[in-house]
This record gives C-alpha cells, structure tokens and sequence, in this order.
C-alpha cells in the first residue's frame, strides 16, 4: 500500500481493495452461475417490469431486479416499489 | 475416520499456478510419512510436472497409458520414492503418445491404483476441458486449491460448479498463497471472504513462503525433510486433517509478527 492509497483510505476517499475485490467476484459469480450474461439480465429486467406494470404502476426510478447470491444459491431479486394498482389492467385475455 | 482406505481424492483449481501440483506433491509425502500407502497420479499428460517436483523425474519408464495396453504391469509402472516408500508416482501418459486417454481409462487405471494404496492422489491438470474432465471421473472426493486472488477465486467457483453437478464429494478447501501483511491491511482479499463465496470448509491455509521455491529446485518436497517452514507444517496439517484429526487453523493475523514468533522460528531453523 503506498502512501497516498494510505491517506486517501483514512479520508474515506477509496476503499480497501480487499473491499473491491470481494464486491466484483460476488458480481461476476452470480452471473456465472447463473450463465446469464448483462445483456440477456437487462433484457429480462426490461420485459419483467413491463409485465408488472401491466398490473400495478411501478416506480421505474427505485426499482431493481438483480442477481444475489448466498451459500453458491442465485437469486433473482426484484424490489419493485408500487405506486398504485391499475384500475384497468391492461390484460390481454 | 481412520485410515478408511481407497480415498481417491482430486486436486484441482481451474487456473493454472496456485499450487496443485506442489500441494499433490507436498502432501502426498505428508501422507506417506504418516503410514498411508499412498499414490499420486499426474493427470496432466500433455505438461506434466509432478514428477520433477518429486525428484522422480529420471525414473519414469512406463505411463498408466503401456498398463492399460497391457504392455507392463502397474507395479513397473509405479515410480516409488525412494527416501519415502509409502509414495508411489504414476505418470497418466507423456505427450508423445498416439491416443488420448478417456474418462473409462482414468477410472480403470484409479481403480487399480486404489485397490492397494489408502490414498490416491489425483493431480488435475488447470482449465475445465478434457483432461480435466478425465481426471474428474476418476476421483470419488476434491481438494480445490486456491489464493485469495479474484481470478483464481473465480475460476474455483467454476470447477466447484462442475464438481458438484457430477456428484464429487466432499469437496475441501486449500487457500493457498496467503500474504498475513497484506490480509492485515485489507489489501488481500480474507479467509473468510473465500469460504464465504465459495462456501466450502477450509482443510488448509498455506502462507506464502518463499522455502516453497527453494524446494521445488531441489526436487525434495517440503514435507519430506523441512518440517519447520510455514508452507511445511501447512502441508502437514493438511494431511492430518485429511484423515480425520482435528488441527486447529493458523490464524493469519497471528503470523510472522512479534520477535517470539520470528525467533522461536530462527531456532527451528536448520543451519547445516
């Protein structure tokens, strides 16, 4: 560690790369395991909140569907906040 | 779990230059010298470098490849140690040979290792293709080997993968490689963060040492004569943990600091 990653550490500037690190390789496994690649997960996030918002209103801004992974389990985790329910759904039946 | 026998064990890694081979080695002469009769199988015929790890590399005359043609027996292929005759090397193949193993073969030639030795030590070459997947079928139990780099994280979690879908178990941890200092200063990634996101248990933990290198030179593993080195006792731990006895983890923050620790080690030291 050189000096200066020692001081901007200690400013709260960067941190640790041991941090870093751990927080790519969680990233990078979940979408190794789960063999999907970005692409293909954005293009699922999209169709999956335009399922949901056939439904409900869904606040596009604080909504997120992401992959998380525990015990070498992957998840797919959406945290969709709801405005409110359509009165129409917009169903195709 | 005493000597329960006929342990055939994997050690792999996917990425290349962790320490499979130098942890096959080290730790098959641990095992040796603990009373198991034990094997180890280079798997790797295409680059095969057990055998110069283990000083073996002028004796090999025949491979697993002329037993199972059936053109010598297993006893004239099995190179023995000759300071350490619990340890017998089999070189799976040489480069030069016309046809490439199959995963029937490694099963046959494991098999018939297995039959007289307590352990069989499979050394599995890096990557996940071929060779590797030969070396698989052949092994009942893994020892995944890796350091706490991201590369090397990521690609045991690959084999890991590939281990448990083809039903290999138990499978075990050997965290290679490992710098206290730079663990200390949260510039390598922890103990903890490995088992963690590889969620296997931990058989070892193997600081860096630089008497790893000097020993590779000579052809005499760790294990077999310096016993006083940090990668020597870690090897030798691993054996012992290996057949069921209960040795207590280093702990990384407690390494290489203090004068206690630095002399207790000066005194241990061979000088002659």
């Amino acid at each position: 560690m050189t000096l200066r990653d020692l001081i901007n550490r200690l400013l709260g500037r960067q941190q640790a790369s041991a941090e870093t690190a751990k927080e790519r390789l969680q990233l990078v496994l979940a979408h190794d395991r789960s063999d999907l690649n970005p692409e293909l997960l954005q293009q699922m996030r999209r169709e999956i909140l335009e399922v949901v918002s056939r439904y409900v209103e869904v606040d596009m801004d604080e909504g997120d569907v992401s992959l998380e992974t525990e015990d070498r389990v992957t998840a797919l985790v959406a945290n969709l906040p709801i405005k409110r329910a359509r009165a129409t759904p917009e169903v195709s039946t | 779990m005493s000597a329960a026998a006929n342990r055939t064990i994997l050690i792999c890694s996917g990425k290349g230059g962790v320490g499979k081979t130098t942890l096959t080695a080290n730790l098959g002469i641990a095992l040796a010298k603990q009373g198991m009769r034990t094997a180890v199988i280079d798997a790797d015929f295409g680059l095969r470098n057990l055998d110069l790890l283990l000083g073996l590399e002028n004796r090999i005359v025949y491979t697993a490849q002329e037993v199972l043609a059936g053109s010598c027996r297993l006893e004239q292929a099995l190179v023995k140690h000759k300071q350490e005759p619990n340890l017998a090397l089999l070189p799976a193949g040489n480069p030069r040979m016309l046809a490439w193993l199959t995963p029937e073969d490694m099963q046959k030639i494991v098999a018939m290792v297995a039959a007289s030795y307590d352990y069989v030590l499979i050394d599995a070459p890096a990557g996940i293709e071929g060779g590797f997947r030969n070396a698989m079928a052949a092994a009942r139990e893994a020892i995944v080997v890796t350091t706490p780099e991201v590369s090397a994280v990521r690609d045991a979690d690959r084999v890991i993968g590939l281990l448990n879908s083809n039903g290999v178990q138990p499978i075990q941890l050997v965290l290679n490689r490992v710098r206290p200092k730079m663990m200390a200063n949260q510039e390598m990634l922890a103990v903890s963060d490995v088992t963690d996101i590889l969620a296997l248990p931990l058989l070892g933990l193997v600081l860096e040492d630089e008497q790893v290198i000097v020993s590779t030179n000579r052809g005499e593993p760790l294990t077999l004569n310096d016993t006083s080195s940090p990668a020597a006792r870690a090897y030798t731990n691993v054996a012992r943990r290996l057949r069921g006895e209960d040795v207590p983890l280093i702990d990384p923050a407690r390494e290489g600091r203090g004068l206690r620790a630095k002399l207790g080690r000066l005194m241990t030291k061979k000088l002659f």
